[in-house]
């Protein structure tokens, strides 16, 4: 099957390119890309005229909890999300039921998103077992059973020779090291130690708690000389620490997620749950610097921290509500704001969405050149819409962004050649 | 002027004119305790259930006892026998009582932002009687109420509470209420149960209590809330009470027309000794008096028709 | 466009005439007491009282009463204002003289009554009026009427004083 997307924009930050072209795609691949292919026969012609046409953008944690909380989001939601927002590839992470700490998880997760999943699936397995921070996970086993990473995600783990061994170990293997940072006595609370907790009597997360473990986690990874990589920073402070550790330690990254600049800690005083993340929404000054943080470099990728959750989770007290926001289908809306904010380029911004994140992992994606795999999302940059869960593909609809205005919006997706999206507006 | 909120879920939102409105209310309705025939046919048919997921005794009764003086059917739910003990939600809970179509509903909840839940899904009046560690309105308004009634006035007076602000929602509420007023207020306890940025919210803070009472007009203990995870925060009740208990002397400090406040129940011994507790300059029985008529206001303000 | 029904020296003559009335009719009664409702009846009570002390020589017991928490429309009313009662004698086996403005439809003193009743039993309650301006919904009557005027259910009648509305007069307006 032959697709030519003729006349978009193209920008593929790997190649430095950013200009108007034709791409044709025949079978899983980009055959050709050229100033000019309208002579081109094709069985299927995609008009992008005054769209951007961009490599399929990568996700570095979502959840997608299958196994084990299917009612909340299985493969096949979590990937059809993923795909309505440009990921052609998403990273699970392991907090499922049971936890992906051996092959025959790593395995099942596999195959079912070849068989149901929509976009490409990467397993992150479990830093240790269950997640109890005891002992360590079967690695080696889930790398070749297709993980990519290891994280106790959810969590950080507490035991620091414990997680010393886990890098070391996790070297044979070239998997990368995802750190959730949060000390979790300090971490307890449920929203940013500030005039928002102060106010509204909720217990309040100091930003230590997230700092302590970005330095401690840094430390022990340039002990090792293991690769780590910071992920969903929040903090000035942590933005601080990892600008400098950088300048000494050139192995470690970081993202962030889009709620963690668009929105402060003040949106938690209405007590409304879909506001409820971990770590917490912060401070204006904390926004700031994330923007600095992202304009400057500092913060290499952008990811979603997808975590889709059922009605009734949320319907609760804040105290007792599940944390998470299901940001897969709002994520490329909320950072086009930053290149409107001039915080990021175009390019710069799909750069940390693609190019940064397949460097990472290792992954021969996240680039749209002649001979690679065609994954290709086409988007307006400019498009006017109102965020709607309901009609969100996820199962979870749990965002703080519904019936925001926001502009730019996904269109197209295209994994391996064949289109897994088409927006129902779009020809 | 005249009410439009539909619910009472913190005093943050209020302006100082309506509060002072509320308390002009509460007047008239004190005089309905005072005399022989303790009842008006104000709220005559309307439902007011208080529903109390926290023990209390004395709040509880005061909002019973408010309903019932305005001729209103009060019906009290207390979660330890009820169906929440089965595990039914708060949002479920709710709903099934409004189905009862209940007038007020009067919620006590360990967890802030319960009674904002309720006011979400629900069409009746919620008064807040305590959620957590963020507010507990009616309470600073009856003591904003005595304050006024024993200074005349609450502009340019000095305010010192003392105890565990961190987690009290007596604290917040009074801070909130008092900062509508030129007021100065000192913030006083164990830098442990002191919130960081709490001057950001125009107060001022000690860790010392002679420092904290001197030159005062009014002095509010909270109680140590042993209940909301108080023992991290201090080694021991003992050496809280030896640093912190207020006493004669601390008294002495204060103002010569001081007067003590405190919210209840007591812990003697711990915030208060017994001769400051029954002493003359202690107004602490005339705070629960005022209460039922600070009740009695807030459920007639907002019971109100749609006209 | 207004009637004036009153102008201010109608006005005060009636006010005289009514105390006379009460004063001949409750002839030497040691337990006579005023209350005057809110708002405009606390005005004329005042009057009256003022009067009655001139001529009996002693203070009369006068009294404040507001019947908002008695009305029996406040169901359907957004909370009005409460205004501080004042009654600082006791009612028991009293004779009390309530006094209104305009006696309508009787809700009014109805309420007034019930109000005084839950503070004890007085002997008994007499009502003075300075307009009884008829459209009774209650079977009431005034003991003491300075003018009796049928308003159609269309017209308005208005007392001004001028503690409060700056003279004295009674008024009819055509409702628009």
């Amino acid at each position: 099957m032959t697709i030519l997307i003729k006349h978009g924009r193209l920008i593929d930050p790997k190649n430095d390119r950013d200009e108007r072209v034709d791409i044709l795609i025949r079978g899983d691949a980009i055959e050709k890309i050229d100033k000019n292919l309208s002579g081109a026969a094709a069985d299927r012609v995609i008009d992008a005229e005054g769209l951007v046409v961009a490599p399929g953008l990568i996700d570095v944690h979502v959840h997608l909890r299958e196994p084990g909380f299917e009612w909340k989001e299985t493969i096949r939601t979590g990937t059809m999300a993923a795909a309505k927002g440009g990921f052609t590839s998403v990273v699970c992470m392991a907090n499922t039921d049971p936890v992906n700490d051996n092959k025959s998880v790593t395995e099942y997760i596999m195959e079912k998103a070849r068989a149901e999943g929509v976009v490409r699936v990467f397993p992150c397995g479990a830093v240790t077992k269950g997640l109890k921070g005891e002992d360590l996970s079967e690695m080696g086993e889930m790398r070749a059973a297709g993980a990519v990473a290891i994280s106790d995600d959810g969590k950080s783990v507490r035991n620091a020779q414990l997680f010393l061994k886990a890098m070391e170990y996790a070297r044979l293997f070239d998997l990368a090291v995802i750190c959730h940072c949060e000390d979790d006595a300090l971490g307890r609370g449920v929203v940013h130690e500030g005039l928002a907790s102060l106010v509204s009597g909720l217990d309040p997360v100091p930003c230590l708690a997230e700092e302590i473990i970005v330095q401690r986690d840094i430390a022990l990874a340039a002990y090792v000389g293991s690769p780590v990589h910071i992920t969903h920073i929040s903090t000035e402070g942590s933005i601080a620490i990892i600008r400098g550790e950088k300048r000494r330690y050139d192995k470690v990254t970081a993202d962030t997620c889009p709620h963690y600049f668009t929105l402060t800690d003040e949106a938690t005083l209405t007590y409304d749950t879909a506001t409820k993340v971990n770590p917490p929404l912060r401070a204006a000054s904390d926004v700031a610097a994330l923007k600095e943080g992202l304009r400057d470099g500092t913060i290499d990728i952008i990811a979603t921290d997808h975590a889709p959750h059922d009605a009734t989770s949320k319907d609760v007290e804040f105290n007792l509500a599940s944390s998470g926001i299901s940001g897969l289908e709002t994520a490329l809306a909320l950072c086009l704001g930053l290149v409107e904010e001039g915080i990021l380029d175009l390019k710069g911004l799909i750069r940390k969405m693609t190019v940064n994140p397949a460097r990472l992992l290792d992954l021969p994606f996240g680039e749209a050149a002649p001979g690679k795999p065609a994954d290709l999302i086409v988007f307006s940059d400019r498009a006017e819409w109102t965020i709607d869960r309901g009609a969100f593909l996820s199962k979870g609809k749990n965002t703080p962004f519904h019936g925001r205005k926001v502009r730019g919006k996904n269109l197209l997706t295209i994994v391996g050649g064949r289109i897994v999206y088409s927006d129902p507006d779009f020809r | 002027m005249s009410w439009t909120h539909k619910d009472l879920l913190g005093v943050r939102e209020l302006s100082r004119e309506e509060i002072l409105f509320l308390l002009d209310t509460a007047d008239s309705f004190r005089d309905i305790s005072r005399r022989d025939i303790k009842k008006v046919p104000t709220l005559r048919g309307k439902t007011v259930i208080t529903l109390f997921y926290e023990p209390s005794t004395r709040t509880r009764v005061s909002f019973e006892i408010a309903a019932k003086r305005l001729s209103a059917d009060a019906v009290n739910i207390s979660t330890a026998s009820s169906s929440v003990v089965k595990g039914e939600s708060l949002v479920d809970t709710g709903r099934n009582l409004q189905s009862m179509r209940p007038d007020v509903i009067v919620i006590r909840h360990s967890m802030p932002g319960a009674p904002h839940m309720l006011s979400r899904i629900l069409d009746c009046s919620i008064i807040n009687a305590g959620d957590g560690a963020h507010e507990h309105p009616t309470q600073a308004l009856l003591d904003l109420f005595t304050i006024r009634e024993k200074k005349e006035t609450v502009d340019g007076l000095k305010i010192a509470i003392i105890g565990d602000i961190a987690h009290s929602r007596v604290a917040r509420s009074n801070i909130f209420a008092l900062k509508k007023f030129d007021t100065e207020i000192t913030c006083c306890a164990p830098l442990t149960m002191l919130p960081p940025g709490l001057a950001s919210l125009g107060v001022k803070v000690t860790d010392r209590l002679d420092e904290a009472v001197a030159d005062k007009d009014v002095i509010m203990m909270l109680r140590i809330q042993k209940e909301r995870g108080g023992t991290s925060y201090i080694p021991s009740i003992r050496e809280y009470a030896s640093l912190y208990c207020l006493n004669e002397e601390h008294v002495g400090r204060a103002r010569k027309d001081v007067i003590i406040m405190h919210p209840g129940p007591m812990n003697r011994g711990v915030e208060i000794s017994d001769a400051v507790a029954d002493g003359p300059y202690s107004v602490i029985l005339d705070q629960v008096e005022n209460g039922v008529a600070v009740r009695m206001a807030i459920l007639y303000l907002l019971s109100g028709g749609e006209s | 466009m207004e009637r004036v029904l009153l102008d201010e020296k109608a006005v005060e003559r009636s006010i005289s005439r009514i105390t006379l009335e009460i004063l001949e009719k409750n002839q030497g009664s040691k337990s006579l007491s005023l209350i005057g409702i809110r708002t405009r009846g606390v005005f004329l009570a005042k009057r009256i009282c003022d009067k009655i002390s001139a001529v009996e020589s002693r203070q009369m017991p006068l009294g404040v009463l507001d019947i908002t928490m008695y009305r029996d429309d406040i169901a359907t009313l957004k909370a009005p204002e409460v205004k501080k009662t004042d009654i600082p004698f006791n009612v028991n086996d009293m004779t009390i003289v309530l006094i209104d403005d305009v006696l309508h439809t009787g809700r009014t003193t109805r309420a007034a009554i019930d109000a005084i009743m839950d503070l004890g039993r007085p002997t008994r309650i007499q009502l003075a009026v300075l307009v009884d301006r008829g459209q009774r919904e209650l079977p009431i009557q005034p003991d003491y009427t300075g003018i009796y005027y049928t308003a159609a259910p269309e017209e308005e009648v208005f007392v001004r004083l001028r503690e409060i509305d700056g003279k004295d007069e009674v008024v009819l307006t055509a409702r628009l």
